[in-house]
């Protein structure tokens, strides 16, 4: 950078840095990798604010309601990748009402006169029509990626359109979202002439596909890398559109079942060991054992597997398991039970990331044999694990401090006992040491859900030493205000706070107020709050929206209601935008 | 939305959708649903959930996951409400007649429309608008739900519609069964 203020040679001088042109600085801001940095430095002063609002290209709006579309548009005007987020988390579990909200129309439409030059675009857990769908695939000349994940509202109509529009498409990713089938052929809608897929994923469409027009497009899409099949894809296709990716990175097999026939798992062994490239692998497999074998030579090469749907069980799926010595990323069901899990122990140890999913987890009668010690077990033996999501029926104090001693680098611990109120299996005290033997050894933890019986303890310890944690759930859990207070006063770096059927009541809210601003957003549902603290609350703290949303009164107008009445649910969130005008019936701004 | 009580650990979770009861109820065709009427009266506060009662989301499993990891014995079919873009299943071989059926889908919106017991109805609160269960049948016709032996149903029932009052004139129950 320049010497400031020299005046030895004037005519040799560099300029003060401070007079330097803006190329230079969004240059340099090109080098920060996280958008809190950009948005530290574009703090600091008027010219840096311009030179990074100027030249940020990728933006990411947590919470599509803390600012308006209008805002992002107009502070940002060269943007070239958006990812807007909707409903809150617990949107997933029906908690949240269908009219809630997060529709994603002015996101597009703001975006559409805005941004011309936008390339991508990623929604998660927001409504999206047809009509968006249509928008763009009509506004951005450039449109390269469209991510849509736990979304709903659109059909094959629209996904036609955008089929049909998009000529420099390269990636279409669909996770988990509800999509109407009209029946329409989208797949046929890709000009004959267009290649420029990389990503293709349909893996949650129900409804058939041409098979033909499918093999089509993979045919000539020759940088095609991830391909995520739904469950319309029998397996002999599957077989044929392998042998024409053999370039595939990622794979998701969609329906994996059949029964066994020798000449059909041959040809699946032979389509796989063509797959010298393939990395990642998922699927919905009601697959018959038998089969699994056909998979073996990629094993050895496979980095991330996602069986989470899998209903496979027994020696074989462990077999298989073991023979993936790379695995980073592990997500399964219970099935694979302690055993399985003792295996991917000894086998597995590059593994980063586990995820244990319930089979049955509305029946408490299906027992399936996975307990505490399958997590104690990874956690011993796969020095790189760092992200948890564990759901069982039993744990131990006892076991969360020997895993807690040996993985000190979580920065993820979900842990989800599936009955609530679960003590100790052992010493039916409650959780509280083990978790607090968590938070005390794990000092780069993120990401946190707690389960079981806990009392206000546990709080107390999270509240202190949870120093980096970003995102807290909490149920069924604390017997006191003071659980609450010890979270809101402490955890110096929360973002997302969720709680659900805690005894948690008005004063450590309001007590805790200013807290909220620094944070992007609480949810509380089934607590002790009542409507006169959220009043207070909103009166103390403009810029926070403090929604209400009370199911059993169904749209009772808030105005009629006392300080008194008991409020079922609120969701706060910092918002620059003021109140929402698009609330439904049965949610209220305080 | 029902809170498990403190002392709950000792009772298992009942599987089946259990949905503890709101204030409101929906009445069958011909039943009597006095007892509900009063029972709706009665109440002003949520009362504690039956100790079998499952809480509402728990355990958090994404219902994407829930509905594909449902057995095949499962019939899961698509309710839409007419003028939202909102599309939620229901499985109707989890029930075990109308009344279940049409507490589950009473739940699915309940947080919109509440339901107007007598009249086998669901009224938007803010715009009062009507809405009645409807449903396509495997002939594609769109017929008044609760017209016919619920297992018919159930085996003829393609997807179900929220429709409003006002279009759904125009259907007739069905005058013979097949």
């Amino acid at each position: 950078m320049g010497r400031g203020g020299s005046r030895a040679s004037p005519a040799a001088a560099a300029p003060p840095w401070h007079a330097l042109p803006d190329e230079v600085w969004e240059h340099a801001f090109s080098f920060l990798p996280a958008d809190s940095d950009r948005g530290a430095a574009a703090a600091s002063c008027r010219s840096w604010l311009r030179a990074e609002r100027r030249s940020r290209r990728r933006l990411a709006v947590a919470n599509c309601y803390a600012a308006s579309p209008q805002d992002a548009v107009d502070r940002f005007p060269s943007v070239r990748a958006v990812e807007v987020k909707g409903k809150p988390h617990f949107a997933d579990f029906g908690l949240v009402p269908p009219a809630w909200g997060a529709a994603a129309a002015p996101w597009v439409e703001a975006a559409a006169d805005g941004w011309p030059l936008l390339e991508e675009l990623s929604f998660k857990r927001m409504v999206v029509t047809d009509d968006c769908l249509e928008i763009i695939a009509a506004s951005f000349r450039n449109f390269q990626v469209l991510r849509l994940v736990s979304c709903e509202g659109f059909s094959t109509a629209g996904l036609s359109a955008i089929a049909s529009g998009c000529r420099n498409l390269r990636e279409l990713d669909l996770q988990e979202n509800e999509i109407e089938d009209c029946s329409i052929q989208w797949l046929n809608l890709f000009p004959e002439s267009f290649t420029s897929l990389v990503t293709l994923n349909f893996s949650c469409l129900e409804g058939d596909v041409n098979i033909t027009v499918l093999d089509r497009l993979v045919t000539r899409c020759h940088n095609l890398k991830t391909l995520k099949l739904n469950n319309a894809i029998p397996l002999d296709k599957l077989a044929n559109l392998l042998r024409k990716a053999p370039q595939i990175v990622e794979l998701g097999t969609g329906k994996f079942s059949a029964d066994y026939h020798l000449d059909l798992f041959l040809k699946l062994e032979s389509a796989f060991s063509g797959c010298k490239s393939l990395r990642r692998l998922s699927g919905a497999w009601d697959a018959v054992p038998e089969y699994l074998p056909a998979f073996y030579c990629v094993c050895e090469g496979l980095t991330s597997l996602n069986l989470s749907y899998a209903t496979v069980r027994g020696p074989e799926l462990i077999k298989f398991i073991g023979r993936c010595k790379n695995l980073q990323l592990l997500w399964v069901m219970d099935l694979i039970e302690d055993r399985g899990l003792a295996v991917v122990a000894s086998s597995c140890n590059k593994l980063q990331e586990l995820r244990v999913f319930p089979s049955a987890p509305f029946d408490a009668a299906e027992q399936v044999s996975l307990t505490e010690r399958g997590l104690v077990d990874v956690s011993a033996s796969c020095p790189m694990l760092e992200s948890v999501l564990y759901f069982c029926r039993r744990m131990t104090n006892e076991a969360l401090i020997t895993i807690a001693k040996n993985r000190p680098n979580f920065t993820c611990f979900r842990l989800c006992i599936l009955e609530p109120h679960t003590p100790d299996y052992i010493t039916h005290q409650p959780l509280d040491v083990g978790f607090s033997a968590i938070v005390e050894s794990c000092k780069g933890l993120r990401r946190l859900s707690v389960s079981g019986l806990l009392t206000d303890n546990v709080f107390k310890s999270i509240g202190a030493h949870a120093d980096r944690l970003e995102m807290l759930s909490i149920a069924f859990a604390g017997n006191s205000d003071l659980g609450l207070h010890y979270i809101l006063s402490g955890c110096k770096s929360l973002k997302k706070l969720e709680i659900r059927d805690c005894p948690f009541g008005d004063k450590p809210l309001l007590a805790n107020a200013a807290k909220l601003e620094t944070m992007r957003s609480l949810w509380m549902s089934s607590c002790s709050l009542t409507l006169g603290a959220c009043r207070q609350l909103a009166r103390k703290m403009p810029r926070l929206s403090v929604e209400v949303m009370n199911y059993s009164r169904g749209a009772c107008p808030l105005d009629s209601l006392t300080d008194e009445s008991p409020i079922e649910t609120i969701y706060v969130y910092r918002t620059i935008a003021g109140p929402r005008s698009d609330t439904p019936a049965c949610v209220q701004i305080v | 939305m029902s809170t498990a009580t403190a002392n709950s650990a000792a009772s298992p979770a009942v599987s089946g959708l259990d949905y503890d009861d709101t204030a409101l109820t929906l009445a069958l065709p011909g039943s009597s649903s006095a007892a509900d009427r009063n029972k709706r009266a009665a109440d002003h506060d949520d009362k504690p959930p039956s100790p079998k009662a499952r809480a509402v989301g728990w355990p958090p499993v994404r219902t994407y996951r829930r509905n594909a990891l449902r057995d095949d014995e499962a019939k899961l079919v698509k309710v839409a409400v007419d003028g939202a873009p909102y599309l939620r299943k229901v499985d109707l071989a989890a029930h075990d007649g109308y009344a279940a059926l049409l507490r589950a889908l009473h739940a699915m919106f309940a947080s919109c429309l509440h339901a107007d017991g007598a009249a086998r109805k669901l009224v938007d609160a803010a715009t009062g608008a009507e809405y009645v269960p409807t449903y396509e049948d495997k002939d594609g016709d769109w017929m008044l739900v609760g017209d016919v032996p619920f297992k018919m149903f159930v085996d003829s029932c393609k997807r179900i519609r929220l429709m409003k009052s006002s279009e759904a004139v125009n259907l007739s129950p069905r005058t013979s069964l097949r």
